[in-house]
């Protein structure tokens, strides 16, 4: 499992704009960038990353080669619940990594 | 696929002109054409017009390994005007196609941010697509010192 960094508040107030930011660890190969003999290295890249606010889906990015290793993507939510703040990564192999974070809402 | 590459790229030659006026990409380029249809494929017919987009991108960058990108667009973000889909090109990366992100009005801003790597001096665009099917945009130069994946 590759090392994910989430920043998400720990508790907010109902209506308040929170900032989430995630970082998971990935070489993005590009599939353009030859190794020492000259080969190219196939491309493996994350595809999607994805946040969901108590079940539901709040944000989506599409990755490109062109988005630079070690994903980093923020972004903003209306804080409306307490709950948990769940968020998955997926592979153009198919792999999933979830993770999940709690959040209070007062 | 190729077939397919070179239909898109026809029309987007044959209807283009203006959006390549309005994001003043300059002179026909084969990266410019590329992107184009990136762009296109994206926006559909509609027309993007420019404003309401702000993309916050260094002007000048010492690696294109890894630079930071933030998108803004002006919008309330409520349930009946917001930003659904904020795509980002490049002009001269072998793929045009950088990122894309969905959001709704339960984002309360319109606002991201990401990194990305750039394999040359050169232009990179942002474009929003509203709720009411409008597309806006915002094109930058960034110039580029050491760029991606130069040191192989």
């Amino acid at each position: 499992m590759a090392r994910a960094l989430i920043n998400v508040p720990k508790a907010a107030k109902r209506g308040e704009v929170i900032e989430i930011r995630a970082l998971i660890s990935h070489p993005m190969e590009s599939g353009f960038r030859p190794d020492e003999s000259g080969k190219l290295v196939p491309r493996s890249i994350i595809k999607t990353f994805s946040c969901a606010y108590n079940g539901e889906e709040i944000f989506r990015a599409d990755f490109f080669p062109a988005v630079a290793a070690n994903p980093f993507v923020s972004f903003t939510t209306l804080a409306s619940a307490s709950g948990t703040l769940s968020f998955t990564w997926v592979s153009d192999t198919g792999e999933t990594q979830t993770e999940t974070r709690p959040i209070t809402v007062e | 696929m190729a077939g397919q590459r070179d239909a898109s790229r026809r029309e987007v030659l044959a209807g283009g002109g203006g959006l390549a006026a309005a994001l003043a990409i300059g002179p026909a380029r084969a990266e410019a054409e590329q992107t184009l249809a990136a762009i296109r494929a994206f926006t559909g017919e509609a027309e993007v017009r420019r404003g309401r987009v702000k993309l916050d991108i260094p002007v000048l960058v010492e690696s294109g390994n890894s630079v930071p990108v933030s998108v803004s667009v002006d919008s309330p973000m409520t349930a009946a005007d917001h930003v659904k889909r904020i795509a980002l090109f490049t002009e001269k990366n072998p793929l045009p196609d950088v990122a894309r992100f969905h959001l709704g009005p339960r984002a309360g801003r319109a606002v991201v941010a990401t990194r990305v790597r750039l394999a040359d001096s050169q232009t990179v665009t942002a474009i929003a697509e509203l709720s009411d099917g409008s597309f806006w945009s915002h094109t930058t130069d960034v110039i580029i010192t050491l760029p991606a994946c130069a040191e192989g």
